[in-house]
Protein backbone atom coordinates (compact mmCIF):
# COMPACT_ATOMS: atom_id res chain seq x y z
CA UNK A 1 0.00 0.00 0.00
CA UNK A 2 3.06 2.26 0.19
CA UNK A 3 2.33 3.63 -3.24
CA UNK A 4 -0.95 5.03 -1.90
CA UNK A 5 0.93 7.54 0.22
CA UNK A 6 1.87 10.04 -2.43
CA UNK A 7 3.39 12.98 -0.52
CA UNK A 8 1.29 15.46 -2.47
CA UNK A 9 -1.80 13.89 -0.91
CA UNK A 10 -3.34 13.22 -4.30
CA UNK A 11 -5.51 10.21 -4.79
CA UNK A 12 -3.42 7.72 -6.81
CA UNK A 13 -3.88 7.87 -10.57
CA UNK A 14 -5.58 4.51 -10.90
CA UNK A 15 -8.44 5.83 -8.76
CA UNK A 16 -9.03 8.77 -11.05
CA UNK A 17 -8.50 7.34 -14.53
CA UNK A 18 -11.34 6.02 -16.64
CA UNK A 19 -9.99 2.48 -16.27
CA UNK A 20 -12.44 -0.25 -15.50
CA UNK A 21 -15.95 -0.51 -14.13
CA UNK A 22 -15.10 -3.77 -12.39
CA UNK A 23 -14.29 -3.65 -8.70
CA UNK A 24 -12.15 -6.82 -8.72
CA UNK A 25 -10.14 -5.56 -11.64
CA UNK A 26 -9.68 -2.25 -9.85
CA UNK A 27 -8.50 -4.04 -6.71
CA UNK A 28 -5.68 -5.70 -8.66
CA UNK A 29 -4.17 -2.19 -8.85
CA UNK A 30 -5.37 -0.66 -5.61
CA UNK A 31 -5.19 -3.43 -3.01
CA UNK A 32 -4.31 -6.80 -4.50
CA UNK A 33 -4.01 -8.27 -0.99
CA UNK A 34 -7.81 -7.96 -0.66
CA UNK A 35 -8.40 -10.30 -3.58
CA UNK A 36 -8.95 -13.99 -3.00
CA UNK A 37 -7.16 -16.61 -5.02
CA UNK A 38 -3.70 -15.02 -4.94
CA UNK A 39 -2.51 -16.23 -1.58
CA UNK A 40 0.24 -18.84 -1.64
CA UNK A 41 -0.96 -22.07 -0.05
CA UNK A 42 1.29 -24.68 1.50
CA UNK A 43 1.46 -27.86 -0.56
CA UNK A 44 -0.83 -30.76 0.27
CA UNK A 45 -4.51 -31.13 0.90
CA UNK A 46 -6.08 -28.84 3.46
CA UNK A 47 -9.73 -29.78 3.11
CA UNK A 48 -10.57 -30.14 6.80
CA UNK A 49 -9.06 -26.97 8.21
CA UNK A 50 -12.18 -24.84 7.84
CA UNK A 51 -15.95 -25.28 7.97
CA UNK A 52 -17.87 -26.38 4.90
CA UNK A 53 -21.23 -25.07 3.87
CA UNK A 54 -23.65 -27.61 2.50
CA UNK A 55 -26.92 -27.69 0.56
CA UNK A 56 -28.49 -24.91 -1.52
CA UNK A 57 -31.51 -25.27 -3.83
CA UNK A 58 -32.90 -22.86 -6.41
CA UNK A 59 -36.22 -23.07 -8.25
CA UNK A 60 -37.46 -20.99 -11.17
CA UNK A 61 -41.05 -19.78 -10.77
CA UNK A 62 -43.57 -17.94 -12.90
CA UNK A 63 -42.60 -14.72 -11.14
CA UNK A 64 -38.84 -15.15 -10.78
CA UNK A 65 -36.76 -17.47 -8.62
CA UNK A 66 -36.69 -18.91 -5.12
CA UNK A 67 -33.48 -19.96 -3.40
CA UNK A 68 -33.13 -21.78 -0.11
CA UNK A 69 -30.24 -23.05 1.97
CA UNK A 70 -29.93 -25.11 5.12
CA UNK A 71 -28.13 -23.64 8.12
CA UNK A 72 -25.41 -26.17 8.81
CA UNK A 73 -21.66 -25.90 8.37
CA UNK A 74 -19.47 -28.93 9.08
CA UNK A 75 -15.83 -29.68 9.76
CA UNK A 76 -15.25 -33.35 9.12
CA UNK A 77 -17.65 -35.17 11.42
CA UNK A 78 -18.32 -32.09 13.57
CA UNK A 79 -21.05 -29.51 13.17
CA UNK A 80 -19.14 -26.23 12.95
CA UNK A 81 -22.22 -24.03 12.89
CA UNK A 82 -25.94 -24.56 13.24
CA UNK A 83 -27.05 -21.18 12.03
CA UNK A 84 -24.74 -20.10 9.22
CA UNK A 85 -26.50 -18.18 6.44
CA UNK A 86 -25.50 -19.28 2.97
CA UNK A 87 -28.12 -17.59 0.79
CA UNK A 88 -27.79 -13.85 0.24
CA UNK A 89 -29.02 -11.18 -2.14
CA UNK A 90 -26.37 -10.42 -4.78
CA UNK A 91 -28.12 -7.18 -5.74
CA UNK A 92 -31.69 -5.89 -6.04
CA UNK A 93 -32.82 -8.68 -8.38
CA UNK A 94 -30.52 -11.64 -7.88
CA UNK A 95 -29.51 -14.16 -5.26
CA UNK A 96 -26.35 -16.10 -4.53
CA UNK A 97 -25.91 -19.25 -2.48
CA UNK A 98 -22.60 -20.85 -1.58
CA UNK A 99 -21.45 -24.38 -0.88
CA UNK A 100 -17.95 -25.56 -0.05
CA UNK A 101 -15.32 -23.92 2.15
CA UNK A 102 -17.39 -21.38 4.03
CA UNK A 103 -14.73 -18.72 4.57
CA UNK A 104 -13.77 -18.56 0.91
CA UNK A 105 -17.41 -18.71 -0.12
CA UNK A 106 -18.38 -15.78 2.10
CA UNK A 107 -15.47 -13.74 0.79
CA UNK A 108 -16.47 -14.58 -2.79
CA UNK A 109 -20.05 -13.58 -2.09
CA UNK A 110 -19.12 -10.24 -0.48
CA UNK A 111 -16.79 -9.42 -3.32
CA UNK A 112 -19.48 -10.31 -5.85
CA UNK A 113 -22.00 -8.07 -4.10
CA UNK A 114 -19.61 -5.12 -4.20
CA UNK A 115 -18.71 -5.97 -7.80
CA UNK A 116 -22.35 -5.65 -8.91
CA UNK A 117 -23.04 -2.52 -6.89
CA UNK A 118 -19.79 -0.91 -8.05
CA UNK A 119 -20.61 -1.46 -11.70
CA UNK A 120 -24.10 -0.09 -11.16
CA UNK A 121 -22.81 3.08 -9.53
CA UNK A 122 -20.00 3.73 -12.00
CA UNK A 123 -22.02 2.99 -15.12
CA UNK A 124 -25.45 4.09 -13.93
CA UNK A 125 -27.06 0.87 -15.17
CA UNK A 126 -27.24 -2.66 -13.87
CA UNK A 127 -25.33 -5.55 -15.47
CA UNK A 128 -27.44 -8.00 -17.46
CA UNK A 129 -28.23 -11.28 -15.71
CA UNK A 130 -25.85 -13.13 -18.05
CA UNK A 131 -23.19 -10.50 -17.41
CA UNK A 132 -23.48 -11.06 -13.67
CA UNK A 133 -23.22 -14.84 -14.09
CA UNK A 134 -20.14 -14.52 -16.32
CA UNK A 135 -18.49 -12.24 -13.82
CA UNK A 136 -19.14 -14.74 -11.03
CA UNK A 137 -17.75 -17.57 -13.17
CA UNK A 138 -14.53 -15.61 -13.57
CA UNK A 139 -14.28 -15.16 -9.82
CA UNK A 140 -14.81 -18.89 -9.18
CA UNK A 141 -12.11 -19.65 -11.76
CA UNK A 142 -9.69 -17.50 -9.77
CA UNK A 143 -10.06 -19.92 -6.88
CA UNK A 144 -9.04 -22.99 -8.88
CA UNK A 145 -5.64 -23.30 -7.20
CA UNK A 146 -7.16 -23.38 -3.73
CA UNK A 147 -9.92 -25.70 -4.95
CA UNK A 148 -7.32 -28.24 -6.06
CA UNK A 149 -5.97 -28.26 -2.52
CA UNK A 150 -9.33 -28.99 -1.02
CA UNK A 151 -10.61 -25.46 -0.43
CA UNK A 152 -13.21 -25.57 -3.17
CA UNK A 153 -16.22 -23.32 -3.26
CA UNK A 154 -19.09 -23.49 -5.73
CA UNK A 155 -21.83 -20.87 -5.84
CA UNK A 156 -25.35 -21.08 -7.16
CA UNK A 157 -26.63 -17.92 -8.81
CA UNK A 158 -30.25 -17.13 -9.60
CA UNK A 159 -32.05 -13.97 -10.50
CA UNK A 160 -35.05 -12.22 -11.92
CA UNK A 161 -34.09 -11.21 -15.46
CA UNK A 162 -35.13 -7.62 -16.18
CA UNK A 163 -34.76 -8.05 -19.94
CA UNK A 164 -35.21 -11.75 -20.70
CA UNK A 165 -34.75 -13.11 -24.20
CA UNK A 166 -37.88 -15.19 -23.65
CA UNK A 167 -40.56 -13.25 -21.72
CA UNK A 168 -41.85 -16.50 -20.22
CA UNK A 169 -38.45 -17.17 -18.63
CA UNK A 170 -37.90 -14.40 -16.13
CA UNK A 171 -36.33 -16.67 -13.52
CA UNK A 172 -32.79 -17.67 -14.43
CA UNK A 173 -30.59 -20.15 -12.58
CA UNK A 174 -26.85 -20.62 -13.17
CA UNK A 175 -24.60 -23.27 -11.70
CA UNK A 176 -20.80 -23.38 -11.73
CA UNK A 177 -18.01 -25.89 -11.42
CA UNK A 178 -14.72 -25.37 -9.59
CA UNK A 179 -12.95 -24.61 -12.86
CA UNK A 180 -15.28 -21.69 -13.48
CA UNK A 181 -17.57 -23.51 -15.90
CA UNK A 182 -20.92 -21.76 -16.18
CA UNK A 183 -24.11 -23.70 -16.89
CA UNK A 184 -27.59 -22.32 -17.16
CA UNK A 185 -30.08 -24.67 -15.51
CA UNK A 186 -33.67 -25.23 -16.54
CA UNK A 187 -36.27 -25.16 -13.82
CA UNK A 188 -34.27 -26.01 -10.72
CA UNK A 189 -30.85 -26.89 -9.40
CA UNK A 190 -29.08 -27.74 -6.17
CA UNK A 191 -25.46 -27.64 -4.99
CA UNK A 192 -23.57 -28.94 -1.97
CA UNK A 193 -23.27 -32.27 -0.24
CA UNK A 194 -27.03 -32.87 -0.03
CA UNK A 195 -27.69 -31.75 -3.59
CA UNK A 196 -28.09 -35.31 -4.87
CA UNK A 197 -31.09 -35.90 -2.62
CA UNK A 198 -32.48 -32.38 -2.98
CA UNK A 199 -32.36 -32.66 -6.76
CA UNK A 200 -34.10 -36.03 -6.72
CA UNK A 201 -36.87 -34.51 -4.63
CA UNK A 202 -37.14 -31.52 -6.94
CA UNK A 203 -37.18 -33.75 -10.02
CA UNK A 204 -40.33 -35.48 -8.81
CA UNK A 205 -42.14 -32.41 -7.54
CA UNK A 206 -41.09 -29.58 -9.83
CA UNK A 207 -43.59 -28.26 -12.39
CA UNK A 208 -42.95 -25.37 -14.74
CA UNK A 209 -44.76 -22.16 -13.83
CA UNK A 210 -44.91 -22.69 -10.06
CA UNK A 211 -46.04 -19.78 -7.93
CA UNK A 212 -43.50 -18.28 -5.52
CA UNK A 213 -45.37 -19.67 -2.50
CA UNK A 214 -45.43 -23.20 -3.94
CA UNK A 215 -41.75 -22.94 -4.81
CA UNK A 216 -40.92 -21.86 -1.24
CA UNK A 217 -42.72 -24.93 0.06
CA UNK A 218 -40.94 -27.12 -2.48
CA UNK A 219 -37.54 -25.67 -1.53
CA UNK A 220 -38.10 -26.45 2.14
CA UNK A 221 -39.29 -29.98 1.22
CA UNK A 222 -36.17 -30.55 -0.87
CA UNK A 223 -33.93 -29.32 1.93
CA UNK A 224 -35.75 -31.65 4.32
CA UNK A 225 -35.07 -34.56 1.97
CA UNK A 226 -31.41 -33.58 1.75
CA UNK A 227 -31.14 -33.40 5.54
CA UNK A 228 -32.88 -36.76 5.75
CA UNK A 229 -30.11 -38.56 3.87
CA UNK A 230 -27.05 -36.33 4.18
CA UNK A 231 -25.46 -35.87 7.62
CA UNK A 232 -23.88 -32.58 6.60
CA UNK A 233 -27.23 -30.93 5.84
CA UNK A 234 -29.32 -29.61 8.70
CA UNK A 235 -33.11 -29.94 8.73
CA UNK A 236 -35.55 -27.49 10.33
CA UNK A 237 -34.53 -27.23 14.00
CA UNK A 238 -37.83 -26.88 15.87
CA UNK A 239 -36.28 -26.84 19.34
CA UNK A 240 -33.84 -24.02 18.65
CA UNK A 241 -36.11 -22.30 16.12
CA UNK A 242 -33.48 -22.44 13.37
CA UNK A 243 -35.03 -22.71 9.92
CA UNK A 244 -33.66 -22.64 6.38
CA UNK A 245 -32.96 -19.27 4.81
CA UNK A 246 -35.32 -18.88 1.85
CA UNK A 247 -35.26 -15.88 -0.45
CA UNK A 248 -37.14 -14.93 -3.59
CA UNK A 249 -36.25 -12.57 -6.43
CA UNK A 250 -39.15 -11.21 -8.46
CA UNK A 251 -40.16 -8.04 -10.26
CA UNK A 252 -40.55 -6.52 -6.80
CA UNK A 253 -36.90 -7.13 -5.91
CA UNK A 254 -35.44 -9.64 -3.51
CA UNK A 255 -37.23 -10.72 -0.40
CA UNK A 256 -36.07 -12.88 2.46
CA UNK A 257 -38.87 -14.84 4.08
CA UNK A 258 -39.49 -13.42 7.52
CA UNK A 259 -39.13 -15.54 10.62
CA UNK A 260 -42.91 -15.95 10.85
CA UNK A 261 -43.28 -16.89 7.17
CA UNK A 262 -40.56 -19.53 7.22
CA UNK A 263 -41.75 -21.00 10.55
CA UNK A 264 -45.21 -21.49 9.05
CA UNK A 265 -43.83 -23.28 5.98
CA UNK A 266 -41.32 -25.39 7.93
CA UNK A 267 -43.96 -26.48 10.44
CA UNK A 268 -46.28 -27.56 7.61
CA UNK A 269 -43.48 -29.57 6.03
CA UNK A 270 -42.54 -31.24 9.32
CA UNK A 271 -46.20 -31.97 10.07
CA UNK A 272 -46.54 -33.57 6.64
CA UNK A 273 -43.54 -35.78 7.31
CA UNK A 274 -45.03 -36.92 10.62
CA UNK A 275 -47.69 -38.72 8.58
CA UNK A 276 -45.54 -39.69 5.62
CA UNK A 277 -41.78 -39.62 6.34
CA UNK A 278 -40.98 -39.97 2.64
CA UNK A 279 -42.90 -36.80 1.73
CA UNK B 1 16.74 29.10 -25.62
CA UNK B 2 13.59 30.95 -24.72
CA UNK B 3 13.77 33.30 -21.75
CA UNK B 4 11.76 32.18 -18.77
CA UNK B 5 9.92 35.22 -17.43
CA UNK B 6 9.53 35.53 -13.70
CA UNK B 7 6.01 35.32 -12.34
CA UNK B 8 5.43 35.65 -8.62
CA UNK B 9 3.69 32.75 -6.87
CA UNK B 10 0.82 35.07 -6.00
CA UNK B 11 0.36 35.94 -9.64
CA UNK B 12 0.43 32.28 -10.67
CA UNK B 13 -2.19 31.36 -8.06
CA UNK B 14 -4.38 34.28 -9.05
CA UNK B 15 -4.21 33.37 -12.71
CA UNK B 16 -5.10 29.77 -12.01
CA UNK B 17 -7.98 30.76 -9.74
CA UNK B 18 -9.35 33.09 -12.30
CA UNK B 19 -9.06 30.47 -14.99
CA UNK B 20 -10.89 27.89 -12.87
CA UNK B 21 -13.57 30.31 -11.75
CA UNK B 22 -14.29 31.37 -15.31
CA UNK B 23 -14.59 27.78 -16.42
CA UNK B 24 -17.02 26.96 -13.63
CA UNK B 25 -19.09 30.09 -14.17
CA UNK B 26 -19.77 29.13 -17.79
CA UNK B 27 -21.65 25.97 -16.82
CA UNK B 28 -25.12 25.53 -15.45
CA UNK B 29 -25.60 25.41 -11.70
CA UNK B 30 -26.56 22.84 -9.10
CA UNK B 31 -28.05 23.11 -5.64
CA UNK B 32 -28.08 20.75 -2.67
CA UNK B 33 -30.35 21.24 0.31
CA UNK B 34 -31.67 19.34 3.27
CA UNK B 35 -35.36 18.76 3.81
CA UNK B 36 -37.38 16.85 6.34
CA UNK B 37 -37.06 13.51 4.53
CA UNK B 38 -33.43 13.70 3.50
CA UNK B 39 -31.16 15.63 1.17
CA UNK B 40 -32.28 16.91 -2.21
CA UNK B 41 -29.75 17.26 -5.03
CA UNK B 42 -30.85 19.22 -8.10
CA UNK B 43 -28.80 20.19 -11.13
CA UNK B 44 -29.87 22.11 -14.16
CA UNK B 45 -29.02 19.63 -16.88
CA UNK B 46 -30.65 18.99 -20.23
CA UNK B 47 -28.30 16.20 -21.26
CA UNK B 48 -28.23 12.55 -20.29
CA UNK B 49 -24.70 12.98 -18.92
CA UNK B 50 -25.00 13.16 -15.19
CA UNK B 51 -23.87 15.69 -12.65
CA UNK B 52 -25.40 13.89 -9.69
CA UNK B 53 -24.45 10.42 -8.56
CA UNK B 54 -24.59 7.90 -5.78
CA UNK B 55 -21.29 7.29 -3.99
CA UNK B 56 -22.31 5.02 -1.12
CA UNK B 57 -25.17 4.07 1.16
CA UNK B 58 -25.71 7.51 2.69
CA UNK B 59 -23.46 9.58 0.45
CA UNK B 60 -24.30 11.46 -2.72
CA UNK B 61 -22.24 13.52 -5.13
CA UNK B 62 -23.08 16.62 -7.14
CA UNK B 63 -20.74 18.60 -9.33
CA UNK B 64 -20.55 21.49 -11.74
CA UNK B 65 -17.86 22.47 -14.19
CA UNK B 66 -15.96 20.43 -16.71
CA UNK B 67 -17.52 17.02 -17.26
CA UNK B 68 -14.39 14.91 -17.82
CA UNK B 69 -12.81 16.28 -14.67
CA UNK B 70 -15.66 15.78 -12.24
CA UNK B 71 -16.48 12.42 -13.80
CA UNK B 72 -13.00 11.18 -12.93
CA UNK B 73 -13.44 12.53 -9.40
CA UNK B 74 -16.80 10.79 -9.15
CA UNK B 75 -15.25 7.46 -10.15
CA UNK B 76 -12.47 7.98 -7.65
CA UNK B 77 -15.05 8.61 -4.92
CA UNK B 78 -16.98 5.46 -5.70
CA UNK B 79 -13.77 3.44 -5.80
CA UNK B 80 -12.48 4.81 -2.50
CA UNK B 81 -15.83 4.25 -0.82
CA UNK B 82 -16.15 0.70 -2.13
CA UNK B 83 -12.59 -0.26 -1.18
CA UNK B 84 -13.13 1.07 2.34
CA UNK B 85 -16.55 -0.47 2.71
CA UNK B 86 -15.25 -3.81 1.48
CA UNK B 87 -12.18 -3.93 3.69
CA UNK B 88 -13.91 -2.60 6.82
CA UNK B 89 -17.66 -2.34 7.05
CA UNK B 90 -20.37 -0.42 5.20
CA UNK B 91 -20.86 1.84 8.21
CA UNK B 92 -17.21 2.89 8.14
CA UNK B 93 -17.53 4.89 4.94
CA UNK B 94 -18.13 8.53 5.82
CA UNK B 95 -18.63 11.76 3.95
CA UNK B 96 -15.79 13.38 5.86
CA UNK B 97 -13.34 10.74 4.67
CA UNK B 98 -14.32 11.42 1.08
CA UNK B 99 -14.26 15.19 1.52
CA UNK B 100 -10.72 14.89 2.89
CA UNK B 101 -9.57 12.79 -0.05
CA UNK B 102 -11.12 15.24 -2.52
CA UNK B 103 -9.67 18.31 -0.87
CA UNK B 104 -6.19 16.77 -0.88
CA UNK B 105 -6.49 15.78 -4.50
CA UNK B 106 -7.90 19.04 -5.78
CA UNK B 107 -5.40 21.01 -3.69
CA UNK B 108 -2.48 19.07 -5.15
CA UNK B 109 -3.79 19.44 -8.69
CA UNK B 110 -4.24 23.16 -8.18
CA UNK B 111 -0.71 23.80 -6.95
CA UNK B 112 1.22 21.27 -9.00
CA UNK B 113 -0.25 21.27 -12.47
CA UNK B 114 -0.41 23.90 -15.16
CA UNK B 115 -4.17 23.72 -15.47
CA UNK B 116 -6.35 23.49 -12.37
CA UNK B 117 -9.55 21.45 -12.45
CA UNK B 118 -12.54 23.62 -13.38
CA UNK B 119 -14.92 21.92 -10.99
CA UNK B 120 -16.79 22.44 -7.79
CA UNK B 121 -18.21 19.42 -6.03
CA UNK B 122 -20.52 18.64 -3.18
CA UNK B 123 -20.36 15.56 -0.99
CA UNK B 124 -23.63 15.10 0.87
CA UNK B 125 -24.13 12.62 3.66
CA UNK B 126 -27.63 12.06 4.96
CA UNK B 127 -28.16 11.51 8.68
CA UNK B 128 -31.10 10.53 10.82
CA UNK B 129 -32.32 14.15 11.08
CA UNK B 130 -31.65 17.41 9.17
CA UNK B 131 -29.29 18.50 11.97
CA UNK B 132 -27.03 15.50 11.40
CA UNK B 133 -26.83 15.90 7.62
CA UNK B 134 -23.42 16.87 6.30
CA UNK B 135 -22.79 18.94 3.19
CA UNK B 136 -19.22 19.52 2.06
CA UNK B 137 -18.37 21.93 -0.69
CA UNK B 138 -14.97 21.29 -2.26
CA UNK B 139 -13.72 23.88 -4.72
CA UNK B 140 -11.15 23.81 -7.53
CA UNK B 141 -8.26 24.83 -5.23
CA UNK B 142 -8.96 22.17 -2.62
CA UNK B 143 -10.73 24.39 -0.11
CA UNK B 144 -13.43 22.58 1.75
CA UNK B 145 -16.42 24.11 3.50
CA UNK B 146 -19.00 22.51 5.70
CA UNK B 147 -22.25 24.07 4.50
CA UNK B 148 -25.21 24.70 6.80
CA UNK B 149 -28.11 22.86 5.20
CA UNK B 150 -28.01 24.23 1.68
CA UNK B 151 -25.52 25.19 -1.00
CA UNK B 152 -25.35 26.34 -4.59
CA UNK B 153 -22.53 25.74 -7.06
CA UNK B 154 -21.70 26.95 -10.55
CA UNK B 155 -22.27 30.20 -12.39
CA UNK B 156 -23.96 32.91 -10.32
CA UNK B 157 -23.90 30.71 -7.26
CA UNK B 158 -24.17 33.79 -5.05
CA UNK B 159 -27.51 34.85 -6.50
CA UNK B 160 -28.88 31.32 -6.32
CA UNK B 161 -27.60 30.93 -2.81
CA UNK B 162 -29.40 34.06 -1.62
CA UNK B 163 -32.73 32.68 -2.89
CA UNK B 164 -32.01 29.46 -1.01
CA UNK B 165 -31.04 31.35 2.13
CA UNK B 166 -34.37 33.18 2.16
CA UNK B 167 -36.50 30.14 1.54
CA UNK B 168 -34.67 27.21 3.09
CA UNK B 169 -36.53 25.33 5.77
CA UNK B 170 -35.08 22.03 7.05
CA UNK B 171 -38.59 20.96 8.05
CA UNK B 172 -40.01 21.40 4.53
CA UNK B 173 -41.40 18.43 2.64
CA UNK B 174 -40.06 17.20 -0.70
CA UNK B 175 -42.35 19.18 -3.08
CA UNK B 176 -41.63 22.40 -1.17
CA UNK B 177 -37.89 21.78 -1.17
CA UNK B 178 -37.94 20.91 -4.88
CA UNK B 179 -39.96 24.02 -5.69
CA UNK B 180 -37.40 26.13 -3.83
CA UNK B 181 -34.52 24.45 -5.66
CA UNK B 182 -36.21 25.00 -9.05
CA UNK B 183 -36.99 28.60 -8.15
CA UNK B 184 -33.40 29.23 -7.06
CA UNK B 185 -31.93 27.72 -10.23
CA UNK B 186 -34.44 29.66 -12.34
CA UNK B 187 -33.70 32.94 -10.60
CA UNK B 188 -30.68 33.51 -12.83
CA UNK B 189 -29.99 33.18 -16.53
CA UNK B 190 -33.23 34.66 -17.83
CA UNK B 191 -33.30 37.40 -20.46
CA UNK B 192 -32.70 40.83 -18.95
CA UNK B 193 -32.56 39.40 -15.46
CA UNK B 194 -35.99 37.78 -15.68
CA UNK B 195 -36.62 34.58 -13.80
CA UNK B 196 -37.12 31.31 -15.66
CA UNK B 197 -39.47 28.46 -14.92
CA UNK B 198 -37.59 25.18 -15.19
CA UNK B 199 -39.50 22.03 -16.12
CA UNK B 200 -38.75 18.36 -15.53
CA UNK B 201 -36.73 18.07 -18.75
CA UNK B 202 -34.27 20.69 -17.60
CA UNK B 203 -33.63 19.28 -14.15
CA UNK B 204 -31.65 16.34 -12.89
CA UNK B 205 -33.04 15.42 -9.50
CA UNK B 206 -32.08 12.88 -6.85
CA UNK B 207 -32.65 12.45 -3.15
CA UNK B 208 -30.81 10.78 -0.30
CA UNK B 209 -33.75 9.45 1.64
CA UNK B 210 -33.01 9.42 5.36
CA UNK B 211 -35.76 6.91 6.14
CA UNK B 212 -34.35 4.23 3.90
CA UNK B 213 -32.10 1.48 5.16
CA UNK B 214 -29.08 0.63 3.05
CA UNK B 215 -28.66 2.59 -0.14
CA UNK B 216 -30.46 5.90 0.34
CA UNK B 217 -29.84 7.39 -3.10
CA UNK B 218 -32.79 7.58 -5.49
CA UNK B 219 -33.07 9.34 -8.80
CA UNK B 220 -36.35 11.07 -9.55
CA UNK B 221 -37.35 11.61 -13.15
CA UNK B 222 -40.27 11.13 -15.51
CA UNK B 223 -43.78 11.23 -14.15
CA UNK B 224 -42.95 11.37 -10.42
CA UNK B 225 -40.75 14.41 -11.08
CA UNK B 226 -43.51 16.16 -13.04
CA UNK B 227 -45.97 15.45 -10.23
CA UNK B 228 -43.55 16.76 -7.63
CA UNK B 229 -42.78 19.89 -9.63
CA UNK B 230 -46.45 20.69 -9.94
CA UNK B 231 -46.39 20.70 -6.18
CA UNK B 232 -49.98 19.54 -5.90
CA UNK B 233 -49.18 16.35 -4.09
CA UNK B 234 -46.25 14.46 -2.80
CA UNK B 235 -45.25 11.21 -4.47
CA UNK B 236 -45.63 7.97 -2.58
CA UNK B 237 -42.36 6.69 -1.22
CA UNK B 238 -42.54 3.52 -3.23
CA UNK B 239 -42.70 5.54 -6.44
CA UNK B 240 -39.41 7.20 -5.63
CA UNK B 241 -37.52 4.30 -7.08
CA UNK B 242 -37.44 1.88 -4.22
CA UNK B 243 -35.19 -1.11 -4.77
CA UNK B 244 -38.23 -3.07 -3.70
CA UNK B 245 -40.56 -1.33 -6.11
CA UNK B 246 -41.52 -2.68 -9.49
CA UNK B 247 -38.69 -2.27 -11.97
CA UNK B 248 -39.25 -0.67 -15.32
CA UNK B 249 -40.64 -3.13 -17.86
CA UNK B 250 -37.97 -4.37 -20.24
CA UNK B 251 -37.29 -1.82 -22.93
CA UNK B 252 -38.70 -2.93 -26.26
CA UNK B 253 -35.72 -1.71 -28.23
CA UNK B 254 -33.28 -3.95 -26.43
CA UNK B 255 -31.62 -1.09 -24.61
CA UNK B 256 -30.16 -2.16 -21.30
CA UNK B 257 -32.71 -1.77 -18.57
CA UNK B 258 -31.65 0.38 -15.72
CA UNK B 259 -31.71 -0.80 -12.15
CA UNK B 260 -34.32 0.32 -9.72
CA UNK B 261 -31.57 1.19 -7.32
CA UNK B 262 -29.89 3.76 -9.45
CA UNK B 263 -32.83 4.73 -11.57
CA UNK B 264 -36.50 4.64 -11.08
CA UNK B 265 -39.70 4.46 -13.00
CA UNK B 266 -43.28 3.92 -12.14
CA UNK B 267 -44.57 0.63 -13.40
CA UNK B 268 -47.23 2.26 -15.52
CA UNK B 269 -44.73 3.95 -17.79
CA UNK B 270 -42.31 2.18 -20.08
CA UNK B 271 -38.68 2.94 -19.35
CA UNK B 272 -37.79 4.11 -22.82
CA UNK B 273 -40.23 7.00 -22.87
CA UNK B 274 -39.50 8.01 -19.33
CA UNK B 275 -35.91 8.93 -19.90
CA UNK B 276 -35.06 12.48 -20.81
CA UNK B 277 -34.73 12.77 -24.55
CA UNK B 278 -31.22 12.26 -25.78
CA UNK B 279 -29.71 15.54 -26.80
CA UNK B 280 -30.64 16.57 -30.29
CA UNK B 281 -27.65 15.88 -32.53
CA UNK B 282 -27.96 19.37 -33.97
CA UNK B 283 -27.53 20.79 -30.53
CA UNK B 284 -24.13 20.18 -28.94
CA UNK B 285 -24.44 18.19 -25.76
CA UNK B 286 -22.48 20.69 -23.80
CA UNK B 287 -24.76 21.18 -20.85
CA UNK B 288 -22.26 19.83 -18.39
CA UNK B 289 -19.00 20.67 -20.04
CA UNK B 290 -18.57 24.13 -18.73
CA UNK B 291 -17.67 25.35 -22.18
CA UNK B 292 -20.22 27.89 -23.03
CA UNK B 293 -23.43 26.18 -22.03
Amino acid sequence: MAKDFDPSGRVPDYYVNAGTSSFTQFLTHASPELLPGRRPLPPGLSADIAPHGTTIVAIATAEGVVMGGDRRATMGNLIASRDIEKVHPADSYSLIGIAGTAGIGIELMRLFQVELEHYEKIEGTMLSTDGKANRLAGMVRGNLGAAMQGLAVVPLFAGYDLSPADPAKVGRIFSFDVAGGLYEETGYDAIGSGSLFAKSALKKKYRAGLSTDDAVRLAVEALYDAADDDTATGGPDLTRKIFPVVMSATANGTHRLTEAEIIAVAEQVVAGRMENPGG
Amino acid sequence: MAMQFYASPEQVQRDRSEYARKGIARGRSAVVLTYEGGILLVAENITTLRKISEIYDKIGFAAVGRYNEFESLRRAGIRMADVNGYSYDRRDVTGRFLANAYTQTLGAIFTETQKPYEVEICIAQVGSSPETDELYRITYDGSVMDEPGFMAMGGQAEAISSVLREGHDPAADLPTALALAAKALGSVGGENGATRKLDSKQLEVAVLDRRRKGRAFRRIHGQPLITLLEGLETVAEKDLGDVDAAPPPPAADGKPTVSAASEQDVASKPAATDKPEAADPAEPADGVNGDGS
